[in-house]
């Protein structure tokens, strides 16, 4: 990690990376697109599309994180009846159920003052919740695979797992996302 | 510590970071719902929205962490004033990094949406868009990362702990909203000519 303080040196070391991300990104954005008509037509549905990104890569990164140091800390093992593993794939659980109706109340409540009322908040709380309980099943699956690999190869989990699983999280949003859409609707 | 203990121990840890993210998103996606007529008049902007917003958090997520690490390791002094080099750089390079990336988006979604034959806005209104977002947004995240991460280590906290939540928080907001003004200063120019 010692890259120089130049605008070369650091670019050099962060370009590629965030091109491939971009890449990443920019097919979560043809999902998206793919969906335009609804999301423009409802834009409650619009304005669940930044925060459901947003806390479903957050998700996935805190889980990384605390796999990580427990990794290093020599604490986990990949066994399902790892406290550790088990605990903390509980906690990411328990959080979506808890966060996701506030992010589906938060948006219908906002868009209603904002740009009126075309859904009923039980839609939107349902679309967002069922969506809050599908992702953080696949950010707990994508990164204790993710963290199983990097174990696996013996490479530091801080540098791979952390990027890999935010990224993955925030494309897997928008396709969770659309799915539950066209499920409820 | 039993699996209830390290499940209670994490979640506690992590509510109040995805709290504060929760409220910057939320206002994120009221910018974006009422951005709806600017979507129909640039086609292809929405493909770019997810790009955009990881691009800010990338980037400027990335130049926070090494912020707090220099100041960990003494490398830089937390003024603004006496424009350290290193500090300079760091912030230049970040937003270079920024408008490389975000034109870059535009292009790729241009190119894709081009040969799968989607409906696309002219590529200079993409590009236009995104750079001008691009640089807007990244001149307010730099400042209040800077100004955050610098007040805090003077305040005896860990910038560590700032950083994430701060731009992910601030991140989606600056660049949700700057992204708003710099679609409708560039439909205004087209306007124009």
């Amino acid at each position: 990690m010692a890259t120089d303080w130049t605008v070369q040196a650091i670019t050099r070391a962060m370009l590629p990376v965030l091109l491939v991300l971009t890449m990443v990104e920019i097919g979560s954005g043809l999902v998206l697109g793919s969906f335009e008509a609804q999301l423009l037509q409802y834009p409650t549905l619009l304005a669940l599309v930044p925060v459901t990104i947003g806390t479903a890569g957050n998700l996935g990164s805190i889980l990384a994180a605390r796999l990580s140091t427990a990794f290093h800390l020599g604490t986990l093992s990949f066994d399902p009846r790892d406290e550790n593993l088990a605990g903390n794939a509980v906690a990411t659980l328990a959080l979506a159920v808890s966060i996701f109706p506030v992010v589906g109340g938060g948006a219908w409540g906002l868009t209603a003052i904002v740009s009126g009322v075309q859904l009923a908040p039980g839609t939107v709380v349902a679309i967002s919740l069922i969506s809050g309980i599908a992702l953080a099943i696949l950010a707990i699956t994508v990164t204790v695979a993710v963290t199983y690999v990097a174990y696996q190869f013996q490479l530091d989990p801080d540098d791979v797992v952390i990027p890999v699983v935010t990224n993955t999280c925030d494309v897997l949003g928008i396709v969770v996302l659309f799915a539950t859409v066209q499920l409820v609707l | 510590m039993t699996v209830r203990e390290v499940a209670r121990d994490a979640y506690r840890e992590a509510l109040p970071a995805l709290g504060a993210s929760l409220v910057g998103g939320l206002f994120a996606g009221v910018v974006l719902s009422g951005m709806r007529a600017e979507l129909r008049a640039v086609p292809g902007l929405l493909v770019l929205v997810p790009a955009l917003l990881a691009t800010r958090g990338n980037v400027y997520g990335s130049l926070g962490a090494r912020i707090s690490t220099a100041l960990h390791q003494g490398l830089i002094e937390p003024r603004i004033r006496g424009g350290d080099e290193r500090l300079r750089a760091a912030v230049a390079a970040a937003l270079a990094n920024g408008l490389l990336v975000s034109s870059f988006a535009a292009i790729a979604a241009f190119a894709i949406l081009t040969v799968f034959g989607g409906s696309v806005a002219p590529l200079p209104v993409l590009v236009a868009t995104a750079l001008l977002s691009g640089l807007l947004s990244g001149i307010a995240l730099a400042g209040v990362v800077v100004t955050a991460v610098f007040a805090g280590y003077r305040r005896g906290r860990d910038p560590d702990t700032l950083v994430g939540p701060l731009v992910t928080t601030t991140g989606d907001l600056f660049g949700m909203l700057f992204l708003l003004v710099a679609v409708r200063l560039v439909l205004f120019v087209v306007g124009v000519i």
